[in-house]
């Protein structure tokens, strides 16, 4: 059951690891390492949005009959990276009467928690930097607190449009987020852990959307569109309503600051993603059937990060799909949509997975020959 | 309806609405972008034919145009961006007749109504298809279209060519009256009046 995996970086990984604890002390290999995955990460970071923004684009245009950008190098594949540019050395403007600190403050707590998120993600095999046994509830909680930035923004901006927008952001957030978490919760109660890697590991030859059926179908769904209303973004989009609120609670930032609300825009789209193909989608492992090894090897071949990235990024054009799809809904259809249809469907669904798994009704208690672990 | 059934029911519709719209986006997706490269594609560009840039006179291989300078077309005009002027010419047989002297357009305050063209009675001038119209000196937007040593086409060869056209839209009935009638059209003899109006002043 050992398959030929040459693409894969977990040997890289290891071999810098037992380089590290051989030359150093353990205080200090610890401390290095930590520094090296902490650039690795915000490397990835600037990259994944980058790129997000550029496929963003493109596949917007395309939606629209238009060709998006293709000046900057073949296709235009380097405009965000000149927009990365121009916006770093924008002018930071000040504004009067704001509430300095927390003005100054906002943005970081949103990039900061999309940070602490991104840093949970498995993106492949062995290549995890925050495995608590609680994964879940940990990445649930961390993307929580961006909304504080995006409150405090608001709040600070003294400004009424970006007050609006904040408590349009802060209502949508707080309630989709009891969707959100009753839709992972779900999967925890299919998967019977809450260990992100785990999970991954329990889906090695049926993803939990299969496994679990029409229950993890319509958590898997639920999971999506709260997932995008989290986001700001799709139909979702209203604390930014530009003909209401001009932008909603980044109005007054300029620069550097307006900048990290969009990268961490981004990037909360890429994280919702992640998350779903993480706990739904099977993650980083690659689709494998039992009994067919030679099958299994040559998905192997692929290394996991390619899956991972693949699946992910079907996901988030799916989000695009669907945000150039639907208009912008109005707030008190928003809060109904959450409190009288996805949570009353959601509780429902948590009580019968229970039932379900209780009763072994999932693919893998039916056909343990195919599925089973 | 019981209000369960209905709740239910209607997530169901809402699914197939949106099912609906997401298949909408889809086909878009893969259709053919509308983009054009402007400067890169001049060769290739195709310019809708309803596209009106400059408003122009055709002229046949003898220098010939259709206008009567009837100067219908400059009463028309809402922004007074033509001005046509003519002069008396005695023919052969001694009757005096209009000939037009200078059809003169300023591309500056034109707004592309299109009324000109319309109600133009003799089908002489048209707007083409040339965009590129931007200049560096205001003096060359006004322009005349009536081409130096240009005469007005005889009225046996205006028939042939422009009669066909014209019945293709009109009802095919009477075309001799309605000949007739241009002959002695009133507002020929109110542009005339106009015209010479304006010569006094
Ligand atoms: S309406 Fe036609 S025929 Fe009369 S002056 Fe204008 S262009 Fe000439
Ligand atoms: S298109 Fe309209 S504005 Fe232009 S010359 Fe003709 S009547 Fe005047």
């Amino acid at each position: 059951m050992n398959y030929n995996q040459p693409l894969e970086l977990t040997g890289l990984v290891s071999n810098l690891h037992e380089f590290f604890r051989d030359n150093l002390s353990p205080f200090w290999a610890t401390l290095v390492e930590g520094a090296l995955v902490l650039l690795a990460l915000l490397t990835l970071y600037a990259v994944i949005a980058l790129a997000l923004i550029y496929i963003e684009r493109k596949i917007t245009a395309f939606f629209q009959s238009r060709l998006g950008p293709n000046r900057l190098g073949k296709y235009g594949v380097i405009q965000s990276i000149a927009d990365m540019i121009k916006i770093l050395i924008k002018e930071i403007i000040h504004i009067k009467e704001v509430d300095k600190f927390l003005f100054y403050a906002a943005p970081f707590f949103v990039i900061v928690s999309s940070m602490l998120t991104f840093g949970a993600i498995p993106f492949g095999q062995g290549l995890q930097a925050v495995d608590f046994n609680i994964g879940i509830v940990y990445v649930l909680a961390t993307s929580s607190i961006g909304i504080i930035g995006v409150l405090l923004a608001g709040w600070s901006s003294n400004n009424k449009y970006s007050m609006l927008g904040a408590m349009r952001s802060g209502a949508q957030f707080i309630s989709y987020e009891l969707s959100a978490g009753f839709a992972l919760m779900t999967v925890v109660v299919l998967s019977g852990t809450m260990q992100l890697s785990e999970i991954v590991e329990s889906q090695r030859y049926a993803w939990n959307i299969f496994n679990g059926h029409i229950l993890a179908l319509i958590a898997f769904i639920i999971y999506l569109i709260s997932g995008h209303a989290e986001t700001n973004r799709g139909p979702f989009d209203l604390p930014e309503a530009e003909g209401e609120l001009t932008a909603g609670y980044h109005t007054e930032y300029s620069g550097l600051q307006f900048g990290f609300f969009y990268l961490a825009e981004y990037l909360n789209m890429f994280i919702i993603a992640s998350i779903a193909t993480t706990v739904f989608l099977g993650g980083w492992m690659p689709i494998q059937i039992k009994g067919w090894d030679a099958f299994n090897q040559i998905m192997w071949y692929i290394p996991s990060y390619v899956w991972f990235f693949g699946k992910a990024g079907f996901l988030v054009f799916l989000s695009l799909w669907v945000r150039w799809t639907f208009p912008r809904m109005r707030i008190d259809l928003l809060l109904n949509l959450e409190w009288k249809y996805l949570l009353p469907i959601n509780l429902i669904n948590i009580i019968v997975m229970v039932v379900m798994v209780l009763m072994g009704w999932t693919l893998s208690d039916w056909f343990p020959a195919l599925f089973g672990n | 309806m019981n209000p369960f059934i209905k709740y239910i029911s209607g997530i169901f519709t809402a699914l197939k609405a949106l099912i609906g719209g997401l298949r909408v986006t889809w086909r878009e997706l893969w259709r053919k972008k509308v983009t054009m490269q402007y400067p890169e594609n001049r060769e290739t560009l195709v310019i809708s034919d309803r596209w009106r840039s400059e408003l122009h006179m055709p002229h046949d291989e003898n220098n010939e145009h259709a206008c009567t300078a009837c100067g219908i077309c400059m009463n028309n005009c809402p922004n007074g961006t033509i001005k046509v002027t003519s002069n008396m010419e005695e023919t052969e047989d001694g009757k005096k007749k209009r000939v037009l002297d200078k059809y003169v357009w300023d591309y500056g305050t034109c707004t592309f109504c299109n009324l000109c063209v319309i109600t133009c009675p003799s089908d002489a001038i048209q707007f083409n298809n040339d965009f590129e119209g931007a200049m560096y000196d205001r003096s060359k937007l006004i322009r005349q279209l009536n081409k130096p040593g240009s005469k007005l086409r005889e009225k046996e060869k205006v028939e042939k060519p422009a009669a066909p056209a014209k019945e293709a839209a009109k009802p095919t009935e009477a075309p001799a009256k309605k000949e007739e009638k241009k002959e002695i059209a009133p507002e020929a003899k109110k542009a005339d009046e106009k015209s010479s109006d304006k010569e006094n002043k």
